[in-house]
Order: C-alpha cells, then sequence, then structure tokens
C-alpha cells in the first residue's frame, strides 16, 4: 500500500536503481578507467599437476608495452606467495614449487593493454614436469595416489576433514529395527554460478599518500579489506575497497582471489593502477566451483511410510586448496546438516570426508545457502526413492512426515530451530496451482499414448542470514551485519549498509523497510553500500542474508531513529513523551490525533530546534547479531516430457510456492525466484564442470558449460506463502536461494518419475539426451 | 589503420589496429561503457550493438570492420530525457536485475519490435535467444518486451 | 576476453582483387566475411593468420538471394539471417529455414555468411548438409576464373574442401526445388552444435518417393550424404516401415565420434530415429501439409 508521496514496505515498487542500468550508465569494474592505469594478465597451468623447474620472462619483459612479470620467486621474497584462505587453509598466490590445478596462475604479466598481456604470455616459457594427477575424489585416499599438498608440513594424504553430526547410534538403531530402508548414491556434480560478469579488480596504490584503493567485484567489501590488511600488512585504515555495480554474484564472488593479490602487489611495486579482469574462461575454470558432493542418502520408515531415521554421507571435493567459504571451522559442509528439512524426523546422522584433488578450489557457490542445495538434493531424491519403494505417492509420503505448523518453532534432531514453516500449507497451495488431481490424468492420457511425461515434487526447508555470531563467523569475524540511517533537515534520508547488492535491488527494498518504519517514501530515502569509507562494517550479501541480518539491522536501527523522533516530536508538541503515538509517519499526541507533526517536520526540528538535553541531528547505526537463522520454505512441482527419440527433456511447467515471510518488495522477491528457477533448471539438465584423467578442463567456455537461453526455460507459476519468522523484526526470511535449492530435486524427480514406469529409480545430473537416451534404452523404451 | 564510424550519431575518427574487437573500440577507445563483455567464445549477447541498424555480437567485430558504418550502443538509444519504450518496459516489468546483459537486451529487442511490433511470447523467446541472462530467468524480459510492444508508438513515456 | 595475435589487414575492392591478395599472400592469409567463425578461433589463438582479407565490403557483387527458372541462388555473402526470413526459401527450400531456425542464435545470424559457412567445412555446421540435401551447385572463382563444383565433390575432410587455397566461393546454387524438403537437429540448448543433424530433401512421384538426398551433420569427419539410406527409400512409399529400414541403413553410414554432446551409439541412434521424422516432415510438405 503506497504511502501518500510514495512507496512503503510490502509494494511491488518499479525499482530505483534501474535508471542507470537502462541508459547503460552502470559502473561495474571494467568499468574503472583511472589515470596512468595498466593491464594485466595471468599465465597459468595447462598442467593439473606438475613440479615447476624454472619460469623465464625474459622474451616476455622484452615485448614493448610489457611493464612487469611477477613469478611466485618474486612473490614468496615478500611472503606473499601463499595466502590465507577462507577455511584455514593456505592457497598459492602464484605457483612456487608445483601447480595443483589445471589453470593455477603462475605468474603474472602486466601491460599498456590486455591485448598486449596476452600476447606476453605466450612468451613466458615454463619448464613443467608434469607429475600423476588426482582428480576423481573417490580415488583421493586410495593407497599410493600422489600427494597433492606435500607443501603441508607432515602431510601425506589427500584429505581435508571427517566430520560428522547427528546421533549416529540412535540412527542406528532406528534402521536397524525399521520394516522399510532406502539407500540412494547419487552425485551432485561440480558446477559454476558463472555470473554474467566475470571476477576482476582495479588496484589503485597511491605512493603519495600510502592509500590502496582497490575497485573490486566483492559481494563482501568489509570482510575483503579487513582479510586484506591481514594478508598484505598494509594498514587497514589505509586500505578502500569499493565494490561498485557487480554484474552477478551468486557466491562466485566472495573468495579472494589470486588475481586480486597480484593486481595490489603489482600496484604497489609500480605505483600504478592496476586492471585485472578474468577472462570468461578463467572464471569457469579456476573461480570458485560449487557443489561437487558424492552422496549417500538413506532413510528407515515404517510401512506406512512415517520416517524413523535419516542419514547422509558424503565426499566432498574441495579442489587442491581448500577455499571453502564456509561459515566456521565448525561447518566444514556448511549448513547441510539441516539436511532433516521439513519433516520430523526422529533419529538423523550426517557424515562427511574432505577430500583434496588436483582441481580448483572453492566449493561454497552458485545460490547454495551454504551447502543446503546439496542437502536438499539429497533429501528429496531419497524421498522419492522411499515412495518408490512403498508404492506410495510422493505428495502423501510428504504429507505423513511434514514437521506441523503447531509444532513451531520447532527444533530439529540436528539442533537447529526453526523460525515457522507450515509446509503442509505450502504443499496444498502448489498442488492447487498445479491442478495435481488433473496432472495425474494428463499423465495417465500420455501414458497410453506413449508419450512420457513426469511429475516432480520438492518440498523443503531453507536455512539462511548467517548468522548468531556464537555460531557463525567468516575467517573469524562474526557474522553480525550494520545499518546506519540519517535524516536530513527536510526529512529525506540516507541508508549505508553493510551487505552489497549484485542485482538483488536493495537501494529499493532497503528504502521500503525504512519506509515502513518511518513513513518517509522510498523514493525519498538513498541507500548506499559496497564502500567502505563510508559504510557501516558488514559481513556481505551471499547466503540470502541480506534481508535476514541486515534487513533486520534496518528495521532496528530505523526505530531507534523513530524513538529520537518522538522526542523531538514531544518536544514540538509540548506533550510528554509517553503521551505520544507514532503512525504512518505521524506523531500525535494520544487521544487527540490532530495534534500532530509529521516527519518531515520532526526532521527538521532535529536541526532547528532541538530538545533540552538532545543532541541535534536525527541518525543512529545498529549492529544487528541475529538471535537465529531464519528459515524460508517452499513447495515446487516440475512437470516434464521426454522425447523417447532423442532423450531430449523439456520442462513444460514449473510451478513454485515459496514462504520467505513477510515481503518487502513482491516483486523483487518473484525475480529473484525466477533466476533461481533458471539456475535450477540449468542445474538439472545441462550444467557440469568436469574433467578428463588428465584433469583437463572440459567446459572452459560457454560453448561447453551450458546454461539456459529464453528458449530452455518455461513461463513459472509461482505462488505466494507468507508465514511471519518469530524472531525478525519484520517477519522477513530472505528467498534468493530457495529456488536454487529446490528446483534441482524437482526436475530431477519428474524425470524419474517419467521412467519410473521402466524400472527407473535414479539418474544423475545433469540430465542430458544422451544420459537420458541412455537410461531409456537399457530398460527397454524404444523411439 | 585509421577508421571513420558513425556512433550513435556522430561520425568519429580513430587510429585503430587491425585486431581491436569492437566492443573494445566503444569501451576503451571511446569510453562508452554501456556495452558489457561477459565471455570468450561469442555466446553470451552482453557486448550486443547495432551494426547498421541490426543487432550483432561486437565482440566478434573488427572495429575496422566498422569502418564507414554506423554503430549504435545503448548510450545511444537514450536521448538525455525520455526512455524508449523498451527501456521503460525493462524498468516497469522488473526485466533487469543486475544490469549486466541489460544494454545487450534492450538492443535486441529494439531491432525486433522494429521487425516484429506484434510478437508472440514465443517470437520474442526465440528473438532474445542470443542474449544470455543469470539473473532474471527471463520472465520478466519477456513482459518487458511485450509491455513495450504494448506500449510502443503513440504512448508517451517518461524518464 | 581473450583476444586475436596481431594480423595484417587488407580489404578487397572486388572479388577479383580478392583472388590476387590469397595469391599474394599464400597460406599465411585468411579470408574474412562475416567472421563469425574466424574470429573465434583467433581469439582463443587457435588461429593465428599473417594477413586478413576482408571481403565484407563486396555486397553488391555478393550478397543476393536469387529464384528464377526453377533454381536457387544465393550469394556467399548473404547473411543467416536473409535466407531465414526469404519468403522463396521458406515456400520452396523449407529445410533451409528449418535448418537457419536453428543455426547459432539470432545475433550471429545477423552477422554470419553462408559462403563464410560453406567454406568453413565444419562437420558441425548444418548448412553443408542442408545444401547437400539440396544437390546443389557452388561457384568458386580463382586465379584462373571461375569453376562451379557440385557440392558432393566440395568436402574432403574436417575444416577441408576440395578449394585451391587461392579460390573465393562466391555463390551456392540450388538447380531445382524439390517436391518436399525438411531438415532435424538434436542439440543441448538453442546455440549448442548438433549431436546428429539430418537434411533432407525429395520429389513424390504419386505415392511414391521419386528421388531423395539426406545430407547428415555432425557425425562424420566431413558433412556426408546417406546414399543407401537414399537407395533404400528411392521408390518406395513412405511409411514406419521404410523409414526404419532407411534408418537403420543411415546409422550404420555415419561415423560419429563421442564427445560431449554424444556417445557414437547415442549419435547413431539420433540419425536413425530422425530420419523417419525428417523424411516425413518432407513428405508432408510435398504433399503440401504443413508440419
Amino acid at each position: 500500500m503506497a504511502t501518500v508521496q510514495g512507496h512503503t514496505l510490502g509494494d511491488r515498487m518499479p525499482r530505483k536503481e534501474d535508471g542507470r542500468f537502462i541508459r547503460g550508465k552502470g559502473n561495474y569494474v571494467d568499468d574503472v578507467r583511472l589515470t596512468g592505469m595498466l593491464h594485466s594478465a595471468l599465465l597459468r597451468s595447462p598442467y593439473a599437476h606438475a613440479r615447476i623447474n624454472s619460469v623465464d620472462t625474459s622474451a616476455a619483459l622484452e615485448l614493448s608495452g610489457v611493464h612487469a612479470v611477477i613469478t611466485g620467486d618474486d612473490l614468496a621474497e615478500q611472503g606473499l606467495a601463499w595466502m590465507p584462505t577462507l577455511a584455514g587453509d593456505t592457497q598459492a598466490v602464484l605457483a612456487t614449487d608445483k601447480v595443483r590445478f589445471q589453470g593455477q596462475e603462475v605468474a603474472f604479466v602486466v601491460a599498456d593493454s590486455t591485448y598486449i598481456a596476452q600476447d606476453a604470455l605466450e612468451l613466458i616459457d615454463v619448464d613443467y614436469e608434469p607429475l600423476d594427477p588426482v582428480i576423481d575424489s573417490r580415488k583421493a585416499l586410495d593407497d599410493g595416489v600422489p600427494v597433492i599438498r606435500d607443501d603441508k608440513e607432515g602431510k601425506d594424504d589427500n584429505s581435508i576433514f571427517f566430520w560428522d553430526a547427528g546421533d549416529k547410534e540412535a540412527t542406528g538403531k532406528a534402521f536397524e529395527e525399521a520394516e522399510v530402508k532406502v539407500r540412494q548414491e547419487m552425485y551432485y556434480p561440480r558446477i559454476h554460478p558463472a555470473p554474467m560478469e566475470t571476477c576482476g579488480t582495479v588496484a589503485d596504490y597511491d605512493v603519495s599518500t600510502g592509500e590502496m584503493t582497490i575497485h573490486l567485484t566483492s559481494q563482501a567489501p568489509h570482510a575483503h579489506r579487513t582479510l586484506f590488511a591481514i594478508v598484505s600488512g598494509l594498514p587497514e585504515h589505509q586500505i578502500r575497497i569499493i565494490s561498485p555495480d557487480i554484474g552477478g554474484g551468486f557466491g562466485n564472488k566472495v573468495p579472494i582471489y589470486p588475481g586480486y593479490v597480484c593486481a595490489a602487489v603489482a600496484s604497489l611495486v609500480l605505483g600504478r593502477p592496476i586492471k585485472w579482469m578474468e577472462t570468461r574462461s578463467e572464471n569457469l575454470m579456476n573461480s570458485s566451483f560449487a557443489r561437487d558432493y558424492h552422496m549417500v542418502g538413506e532413510l528407515a520408515a515404517t510401512s506406512e511410510g512415517k520416517i524413523l531415521g535419516a542419514r547422509s554421507s558424503v565426499l566432498a571435493n574441495h579442489g587442491a586448496f581448500d577455499a571453502h567459504a564456509q561459515p566456521g571451522e565448525q561447518y566444514p559442509t556448511g549448513f547441510f546438516p539441516i539436511f532433516t528439512s521439513c519433516y520430523d524426523v526422529p533419529a538423523a546422522y550426517a557424515e562427511a570426508t574432505g577430500v583434496y584433488t588436483n582441481r580448483a578450489p572453492g566449493g561454497i557457490a552458485y545460490r547454495c545457502s551454504f551447502r543446503v542445495t546439496e542437502a536438499i538434493y539429497l533429501m528429496e531424491r531419497t524421498m522419492d526413492v522411499l515412495a518408490d519403494e512403498l508404492g506410495m505417492d510422493p505428495v502423501e509420503l510428504r504429507r505423513k512426515n511434514f514437521v506441523t505448523k503447531e509444532q513451531m518453532p520447532y527444533v530439529s534432531v540436528m539442533g537447529w530451530e526453526y523460525d515457522g514453516g507450515d509446509y503442509e500449507g505450502a504443499l496444498q497451495e502448489a498442488l492447487r496451482i498445479a491442478g495435481y488431481e488433473e496432472l495425474l490424468e494428463e499423465q495417465r492420457q500420455a501414458r497410453e499414448e506413449g508419450r512420457i511425461m513426469g511429475i516432480g515434487l520438492s518440498t523443503f526447508t531453507e536455512i539462511v542470514g548467517a548468522g548468531p555470531g556464537k555460531k557463525c563467523h567468516i575467517a573469524g569475524i562474526e557474522m553480525f551485519d550494520a545499518a546506519e540511517l540519517r535524516i536530513h533537515p527536510t526529512g529525506k534520508a540516507i541508508l549505508k549498509l553493510g551487505v552489497k547488492s549484485q542485482g538483488q535491488g536493495h537501494e529499493t527494498t532497503f528504502a521500503q523497510i525504512v519506509a515502513g518504519e518511518l513513513g518517509i517514501p522510498a523514493e525519498n530515502i538513498e541507500v548506499r553500500e559496497g564502500d567502505t569509507d563510508n559504510t557501516p562494517f558488514g559481513l556481505g550479501t551471499y547466503g540470502s542474508r541480506s534481508t535476514p541480518v541486515c534487513g533486520a539491522a534496518t528495521a532496528v536501527v530505523t526505530r531507534k531513529v523513530r524513538e529520537k523522533a518522538k522526542k523531538i516530536a514531544a518536544h514540538l508538541l509540548e506533550a510528554a513523551e509517553g503521551d505520544v503515538e507514532y503512525e504512518d509517519g505521524r506523531f500525535y499526541v494520544k487521544g487527540s490525533p490532530d495534534q500532530a507533526k509529521t516527519m518531515d517536520e520532526v526532521a527538521f526540528a532535529a536541526y532547528t530546534n532541538v530538545p533540552e538535553g538532545e543532541e541535534a541531528g536525527l541518525e543512529a547505526v545498529t549492529y544487528y547479531d541475529p538471535p537465529e537463522m531464519t528459515y524460508p520454505f517452499g513447495a515446487y512441482i516440475c512437470v516434464v516430457e521426454i522425447d523417447r527419440g532423442t532423450g531430449q527433456v523439456e520442462v513444460k511447467r514449473f510451478i513454485a510456492v515459496d514462504d520467505c515471510g513477510v515481503r518487502i518488495n513482491p516483486t523483487v522477491v518473484d525475480g529473484q525466484v525466477h533466476g533461481g528457477l533458471a539456475q535450477g533448471i540449468g542445474t538439472a539438465l545441462m550444467e557440469i564442470i568436469d574433467f578428463d584423467e588428465e584433469g583437463n578442463h572440459l567446459n572452459s567456455s560457454f560453448m561447453d558449460y551450458l546454461i539456459p537461453t529464453s528458449m530452455e526455460v518455461p513461463n513459472y507459476e509461482l505462488g505466494e506463502f507468507v508465514t511471519p519468522s518469530t524472531h525478525h523484526p519484520l517477519g522477513a526470511r530472505g528467498v534468493a536461494e530457495s529456488p536454487t535449492v529446490g528446483s534441482p530435486p524437482a526436475v530431477v524427480n519428474a524425470v524419474v518419475d517419467a521412467l519410473s514406469p521402466f524400472g527407473v529409480r535414479n539418474v544423475d545430473m545433469p540430465l542430458t539426451p544422451n544420459k537420458i537416451w541412455k537410461l531409456m534404452r537399457e530398460h527397454g523404451v524404444e523411439a | 589503420m585509421r577508421i571513420n564510424v558513425n556512433v550513435n550519431g556522430a561520425m568519429l575518427e580513430a587510429e585503430v589496429e587491425p585486431r581491436l574487437l569492437l566492443v573494445h573500440f566503444i569501451r576503451e577507445t571511446l569510453g562508452l561503457t554501456g556495452t558489457h563483455w561477459g565471455c570468450d567464445t561469442s555466446n553470451c549477447g552482453a557486448c550486443t550493438v547495432l551494426l547498421d541498424g541490426e543487432p550483432v555480437k561486437s565482440c566478434t567485430v573488427l572495429a575496422v570492420r566498422a569502418d564507414s558504418h554506423e554503430v549504435t550502443t545503448i548510450e545511444g538509444l537514450w536521448s538525455g530525457t525520455d526512455l524508449t519504450p523498451v527501456q521503460e518496459g525493462f524498468h516497469v516489468e522488473h526485466g533487469l536485475q543486475c544490469g549486466f546483459c541489460t544494454p545487450g537486451m534492450i538492443l535486441t529487442a529494439t531491432e525486433f519490435l522494429e521487425r516484429n511490433p506484434d510478437p508472440t511470447e514465443a517470437e520474442i523467446r526465440e528473438a532474445i535467444s542470443g542474449n544470455l541472462c543469470r539473473c532474471t530467468g527471463y520472465e520478466n524480459i519477456v513482459k518487458a518486451v511485450q509491455w513495450a510492444a504494448r506500449n510502443g508508438s503513440a504512448q508517451e513515456v517518461g524518464a | 576476453m581473450q583476444v586475436p595475435a596481431r594480423f595484417d589487414y587488407e580489404v578487397a575492392g572486388s572479388v577479383g582483387e580478392a583472388v590476387q591478395l590469397l595469391e599474394r599472400y599464400g597460406e599465411g592469409a585468411r579470408l574474412i566475411a562475416g567472421g563469425h567463425s574466424l574470429i573465434p578461433m583467433m581469439k582463443l589463438r587457435l588461429a593465428a593468420p599473417e594477413v586478413v582479407i576482408d571481403i565484407s565490403g563486396l555486397e553488391s557483387e555478393l550478397r543476393y538471394i536469387e529464384d528464377g527458372d526453377g533454381a536457387l541462388r544465393i550469394g556467399a555473402l548473404t547473411r543467416h539471417r536473409e535466407v531465414l526470413d526469404s519468403p522463396v526459401v521458406r515456400e520452396w527450400y523449407a529445410l533451409l529455414a528449418d535448418a537457419e531456425r536453428m543455426i547459432a542464435d539470432p545475433l550471429v545470424r545477423n552477422m554470419g555468411t553462408i559462403g563464410g559457412d560453406l567454406a568453413n567445412a565444419d562437420p558441425a555446421e548444418d548448412l553443408p548438409a542442408a545444401f547437400v540435401a539440396l544437390d546443389s551447385e557452388v561457384l568458386v572463382r580463382g586465379p584462373d576464373g571461375g569453376r562451379t563444383l557440385h557440392i558432393d565433390d566440395l568436402y574432403v575432410g574436417p575444416y577441408e574442401t576440395s578449394l585451391d587455397h587461392g579460390e573465393v566461393l562466391t555463390e551456392i546454387r540450388v538447380p531445382r526445388a524439390p517436391g518436399g524438403s525438411a531438415y532435424s537437429k538434436v542439440k543441448r540448448k538453442t546455440g549448442d552444435y548438433a549431436a546428429a543433424a539430418i537434411g533432407v530433401a525429395l520429389s513424390m512421384e504419386g505415392e511414391e518417393i521419386e528421388s531423395i538426398r539426406i545430407g547428415l551433420c555432425g557425425v562424420g569427419s566431413r558433412t556426408l550424404r546417406a546414399r543407401g539410406a537414399e537407395e533404400a527409400l528411392t521408390g518406395e512409399r513412405p511409411g514406419s516401415e521404410a523409414y526404419r529400414r532407411a534408418g537403420e541403413i543411415a546409422a550404420g553410414e555415419c561415423d560419429p565420434i563421442d564427445d560431449a554432446r554424444g556417445s557414437v551409439e547415442y549419435k547413431r541412434d539420433l540419425v536413425r530415429v530422425l530420419l523417419g521424422r525428417t523424411v516425413d516432415k518432407a513428405v508432408e510438405r510435398a504433399a503440401g501439409r504443413e508440419v
């Protein structure tokens, strides 16, 4: 509902930030042009595993236009050849002894243009001695395989961690006693966020002031600044990180990449701005991948379908360096322990082994909510396997096992306290939108005609909003977030945030939060993010945390401002503070609504008629430590048809009902769901980062890493469900990763459903035409 | 090599290497950064500009090829005040999120609607199938083009 | 983004001049027309010609679609989009429109040229297979003047035509419109190359297939013609049994490789399946029924 002058919380407000983007006036890192700026390129290893005998840069240095070539040895002299990762490991900035994945950074060229820099790469001569690579995580712990991290003192194998959670004994007992048990192995392939803008930086060291300004594709500028300071030794107050417009993040822009460090070093050394922008090929091959989990899902149940226990086992492929952006060392599998999901599971146990392989580092990325994509995929696939085993409709099986809304707030056996959830209600809504009974009838018809049609379900809870400081940290920094609000004399406002949008619309949605609390139209509130010099310290935007944490901070800070505004209003109204009420941007005397002051009047008075004992001004800052995570949830239904001749899978319909609590801007929410569904469909049908036995990357361009075009996705049918969060100040939860969590299992479940009459029970993603064709022919399905 | 290119209505002259790609000519030589790039293999369409009125991938065209031809970039659509119906449509229908694919999408859609002012949804999806978007799932981009089709000719649209 | 290595650049003012420039610069020179095969390869530095000879300006000589006397003539600089939009093509040479709709994406089709596509001889490209089905001829100009060669004699291997280095492909000509034609392609997504694709052009005599040509794309080291399948269908009544037999034969006639788009077995089966579907579509069109 709009205010008299403009928009507020809950409105489908068109976005304020659109103006610059539709005119081509966005300011992305590659648009930054500074006087004296130089360009760069990284030389990367063609081998997955090789010793480096020598690096000869002499010919490259002689090329006209080349200013510097930095090698691992050069960095080692400054103690910069290695850097810490977000997982407490170390990662090579530029390789010194060995290269450990194809594409690993070996040398950094600085030149007048990217053209010359790329020319120079061809002139650097590296003497490699290839070593046997370890590519398959399932072989990484075999006897006799090469030790990848021989740089670590005493390291004699490729293991990173063993982790478990839950009650192993109770769960074991439940399985022993259960009438029905299912076990399903599955692989969630290595995939990539592939935002349309690749990663990059302009590092600008000013010799005269000692200040380093870094323009960075960063989802977390403050955290990056602190990490930069720690790693480089540069004083933190002299580092400024500016994260400008970002062309999509999806987790790809959370890690610190060697290219960033090299650019900063080069700028320090040369005293000039250095731009480094990675190519798409570099982005796909070397920046943070996602998933790559071999998993086993197990469910134990009664013969009526009541779940008695759930178990999961994971083999996690972390690549050559553990750069896993997890929210604390106690979460080496992120929030995978949410895997019991929206079901009331009495006993559960999860274990995981993490290994090194000769692949690029990363793992937590691509809208995964810290591995919730993997956890929900495991549970939803195993649920369907259980339904198949029981001969039960997948819908019925879920309904039998949902946590009910009466059980909220529900504490799961894995230790999470859910802030609300009406899973039955959301499923009902999804079934209604889909016309489930008609769909079943349509499927019966199709099968009679020999067409292969499938209906797939996915119900889930998410866990987002990292997170409570006692539990969650990134490299030691607690995961609060911050908002700073100032009201100007003429009643307009500026809001500064510790998070950083990469397309999520914060300039609009966060203004709407303030508008809802203070009655100032969202149009009149300027929102600022991304510059560490003029925003409060926050942990950034990923894991759907902006609304739960910074949205809460914004609501709280606005209420703080409102408290002072009330004092000023009381002063203006010559009433006791306790007699003044607030509603919709007006402060009025209790019982006399005509005796009122508007927010505009109060704002002006904050500077011109300050009450006795009060400071002038009208502003506040809040650092918000969320008491708990938030738990958005959803129910998705996917309808597919498979061409029995060619194996091609077409997604004909996709129904998505999401509950993210109170919706700040329903249009923005819908847009987030649309985008996530497209990514989930891409994940299910066509995306994979794969390697041959030598460790050669097979999907290093958009010719081979396939993401959907407008032709590969349907119209999405969205449904809305609103159950306010029990603890969030606005009742909001965050939503942007629900669609990538919930959609891949819905698509796979649909394809398996389509082929289940022929005896198919599982198939791993991506569901390429070849793979589906092979499955069909193996099960006797002819063209 | 010396080239003369009409860029957004203005005749420009420049000295360029033959290998300079049109996208870099536009971005680096001319400083028009509204045209983006997102891949190495001519797949993504973020670099779309109009060459003699037709949308092309400027990363796959040599700047020297544009000699004596006309190039229109996203900046060329905006006259300084009013938005075009396509631009307005993207705003009204939330057809953009991060904005990176948006200039390319807008140019492709603009030329498409000139040729096909009353398209079906299937035709719209086909027309934009050379422009990748990772944020929107395409749903609202299609709606944006439909909005522009409905509000194209006579309607006044403000900035 | 990756960028090309340095090269010298010449603009040809006529086909004759292009021929001369090719002769002058020898093997280190490449022609550029639409550039959408060459430039991507140069950016990845898989191709690094010393000299690039630009013929894109030769529009008055080489950019046309003409039909007359039952023949279709397409100039080498004609764009994919123009072929797709051509009413003559849609009416009489429907398989070209089918194929064009599935080639790359609309933006690439605005720049890519027919001549460039055909001369590139990429076994995974669609137009060669479509023109093979159409019993076409290519016109070529070289240092010794012009010559015509049948498309069956054009493709010798991957990225290899029978043209001499100094020859320029100027026109593709289809002497006679088929009774009906169709093109089918299986790909993983828009913009992808074919896992397998097939082009069919035929003429009917009453209820029987009088003549038929079948071009295969993406299932061999060069564009193939499924002669055995053609023979199996010539003189036959169209129907599932005839298609089944011909499909088996066609599957055996191709020589696909394992790659990301599919296994050898998969691609052979695609040829088998697509053959019937595509012939049937062509038959329907020959009978004046749009599918």
